[in-house]
């Protein structure tokens, strides 16, 4: 037995050895099939055809409601079939855009906002700027700076804003008036006393969290914190200027402060642990386990769907105390929309990308069906517009000079997860010398910048 | 026979034989050598997919050894599964192919029983066992609260994700029991009569009859279950995300191998660098430290297979 198996047995592992190099060596060649960024199309824009338009929509609510603004554009042009494809997330719109193909999608849309360097850097999506000129849009009257900013890279501009997400402050109005409290907190020592003072204990746990502080809070995250102090990531050389900029160690310091004044680390991931997930009814903000939270003006559809039996208020974050007069500013996300490089009607694959970032009442209508915040200053304005007190202070926040959104890196979004991963290790007290991470991390975000240029 | 005609035959010869190998060639040729050049050609280039590699030399190397933050704690981390997991799944699949084989009535439910979990998709069990070990909703830590025991943080905890992890494989041992079901089955009954007769313990039995036999096939499952850790993806990152409570979304910035990067493995990074940050070259530097960690680990165990046999026989 044991002689025969000495032959059998042997070549297996190796075989499966070879696949396992096989395999991760393949998927990287498969990558090797690549197109390049090209401007100058050449399709007539009048012919009929059909293009292919790639979102990342999945709820049929939301799946209906963009369907229902490109039948509006079929309807104005005639000549062009729109084939809409939805939920699809970046990975598989980066295969997509790597792989090329007539199968490929000529609109792409995709939910992050921070991988737009990489984006507009590698010639993933097209260089909007001759398509823009020939339509004579004036972007700057079209669509708020923030927008314009997050759609750009380096002055590639390969992307429109498709709505936008503005970030407040979500509080529980019952809660205020029970700890007799006024109203939102405009300054961050403001805040603080209202957390503390909205916090209830129970034996080594919380009744109920005025606010939960930490990076896994599910929105407070360094970046969206990060907004509401003025700060800058980067120097003019673009290196990374967190550790010189003073905003950066005032904004973790307080952080942390405001955690061990509201019982310690420990004691809130314990609670944190108890939290529903954030996009499901159980949300802590809609149980009543936190009485305040930092999130996105969905959150106020989400609770109202979730049936809250509280009554919910809407404010901007707290700004610095230094920086009062920058009150009503916050952060600032969105979809981005473009055209594949690779698409053989960019022409019409631009009519539509204009229509749906350009057009107001497309703007609108889809705003107010998925309660997002329009992306031009025409459908913000529009009578049209569905506009209840809670969500005008999203549209404020979104029209804000001072409302900001983290600038577009050569490598995407890696410097704000490095960023983001010193958070954790320094609110977690594994991390005490605050100077020197924020100087090694500073470091490390050159170097990775480096490595990707 | 003359030379030439002599020449020709074995010419022929030689090509029937290429022929009646071009198939395994081709596949060799194309899923094998050709990957694997391209590979190391690639980490030798700074590529993003788009444009046009352009050689680094080691700089790519030298980036993943060097300055990239994620690349040692993956390493840590997938040694650590290899060893401990791998060890651990073969003692709870051996021990459980024992049981059933002792097993006399009921046997076919027992089989299917622990079978199953093995058929239940990688994505559903990992989320199931995150929530019924949430440290602070889960009923795993009610019921150890309950009995009075330490409550651990499970996924939650760098100290515990990986011993979680472990429990899950454990759970998913199936394929690995019928393996061994198959093997203990095929042992001969008159060496155990034999070795009865002789007057040994149950022990005795187990070391110098039952392993015996039945090493080729431990170490099979050793050597498939070490290249299976080394591929270990989808069930640290799902775990990961879940239990970090960041699942994606507008701006936000997951913590990769949540906690505390301890549930971080090479996969992941290859992933990571090639398809979330497109930097291709430093992704295959990672995909070569895999193929070479996986070819020495198999290298030294088929050596160390050459000597247990001998003993065995």
């Amino acid at each position: 037995m044991s002689g025969k198996s000495k032959n059998v047995i042997p070549s297996a592992p190796r075989r499966t050895a070879a696949a396992l190099a096989a395999t991760a060596s393949l998927a990287l060649l498969a990558t090797a099939c690549t197109g390049q960024s090209e401007s100058g199309a050449t399709d007539d824009p009048n012919a009929r055809t059909t293009i292919t338009f790639w979102h990342g929509w999945s709820a049929p609510a939301e799946a209906k409601a963009i369907q229902e603004n490109v039948d509006r554009f079929e309807k104005a042009h005639p000549n062009i079939t729109v084939k809409v494809v939805g939920n699809i997330n970046d990975d598989k719109l980066n295969q997509a855009l790597r792989a090329g193909g007539s199968n490929g999608p000529d609109v792409v849309s995709s939910f992050t906002t921070s991988n737009i360097g990489k984006f507009c850097s590698s010639g993933a999506f097209l260089d909007l700027k001759p398509f823009i000129e020939k339509s004579k849009l004036d972007l700057d009257k079209l669509i708020p700076k923030p927008m314009l900013d997050y759609t750009q890279f380096e002055g590639t501009r390969c992307a429109l804003p498709l709505l936008g997400d503005a970030y407040g402050l979500y509080y529980n109005k019952d809660a205020f008036d029970k700890a007799g409290i006024k109203s939102p907190p405009k300054t961050w020592s403001e805040f603080a006393k209202v957390a503390e003072k909205l916090t209830v204990s129970k034996g080594d746990s919380y009744q109920q969290l005025g606010f939960m502080p930490t990076y896994h809070g599910y929105e407070t995250v360094v970046d969206h914190y990060m907004s509401q102090w003025d700060h800058a990531y980067f120097d003019k050389d673009g290196k990374s200027n967190i550790a010189k900029d003073p905003a950066f160690a005032e904004m973790f310091t307080y952080q942390k402060k405001l955690i061990d004044d509201l019982g310690g680390f420990q004691k809130l991931e314990k609670y944190r642990n108890t939290f529903g997930d954030e996009w499901g009814a159980k949300h802590p903000f809609q149980t009543g386990q936190v009485a305040m939270q930092l999130d996105g003006e969905w959150r106020l559809g989400m609770a109202k769907d979730a049936g809250v039996d509280f009554e919910i208020g809407t404010a901007p974050m707290p700004v610095a105390d230094d920086e009062a007069d920058e009150y009503g500013k916050g952060f600032l996300s969105g979809t981005i929309i473009g055209i594949d490089p690779q698409s053989e009607k960019q022409n019409a694959a631009w009519e539509l990308v204009k229509y749906l970032t350009t057009d107001t009442e497309a703007v609108v209508s889809f705003a107010n069906a998925i309660h997002n915040v329009p992306s031009t200053f025409a459908a913000l304005k529009s009578p049209d517009l569905k506009v209840d007190p809670g969500f005008k202070t999203f549209l404020d926040i979104a029209q804000n000079p001072h409302s900001n959104t983290p600038p577009a890196s050569v490598n995407g979004s890696t410097y704000q997860t490095t960023l983001q991963d010193f958070g954790y290790q320094y609110e977690s007290g594994k991390v005490t010398d605050l100077k020197a991470g924020l100087e090694k991390t500073a470091e490390q975000i050159d170097t990775d910048i480096e490595q990707a240029k | 026979m003359p030379t030439h005609t002599l020449r020709a035959k074995r010419r022929r010869s030689a090509l029937r034989t290429v022929a009646f190998l071009s198939p395994w060639l081709i596949g060799f040729g194309v899923f094998f050598a050709y990957p694997l050049v391209s590979t190391v050609y690639f980490s030798l280039m700074k590529y993003d997919g788009f444009g046009t590699p352009a050689f680094r030399g080691l700089g790519n190397w030298a980036y993943v050894f060097n300055d990239y933050p994620l690349f040692w704690p993956a390493l840590r981390n997938t040694l650590w599964l290899v060893l401990v997991m791998v060890s651990c799944r073969v003692v709870f699949g051996l021990g459980i192919g024992l049981l059933i084989t002792k097993i006399k009535t009921g046997t076919g439910v027992f089989r299917t029983l622990f079978y199953l979990p093995y058929l239940a998709p990688p994505v559903a069990a990992t989320l199931a066992f995150v929530f019924l070990l949430n440290p602070g909703t889960g009923p795993v830590n009610s019921v150890l609260d309950g009995l009075g025991l330490p409550t651990p943080g499970w996924f939650t905890d760098p100290t515990w994700s990986k011993p979680a992890l472990t429990a899950l494989a454990l759970w998913g041992v199936g394929d690995l029991m019928v393996i061994f079901m198959a093997a203990l089955l095929d042992v001969p009954k008159e060496q155990y009569e034999a070795a009865e007769l002789d007057g040994t313990s149950a022990w005795q039995r187990f070391r110098y009859v039952t392993l015996p036999n039945i090493s080729p096939i431990v170490m099979f499952a050793v050597v498939t279950g070490v290249i299976q850790t080394m591929q270990y993806y989808t069930q640290p990152l799902v775990a990961g995300k879940v239990a970090s409570g960041i699942i994606g979304g507008s701006g936000q910035q997951f913590e990769p191998g949540y906690p505390d990067k301890s549930t971080l493995t090479l996969p992941q990074l290859v992933y990571n660098l090639g398809f979330q940050r497109f930097d291709y070259g430093s992704a295959c530097v990672v995909a070569l430290v895999l193929f070479a960690l996986a070819m020495a680990f198999t290298a030294l165990l088929m050596r160390r297979r050459g000597g247990l046999i001998q003993a065995g026989d």
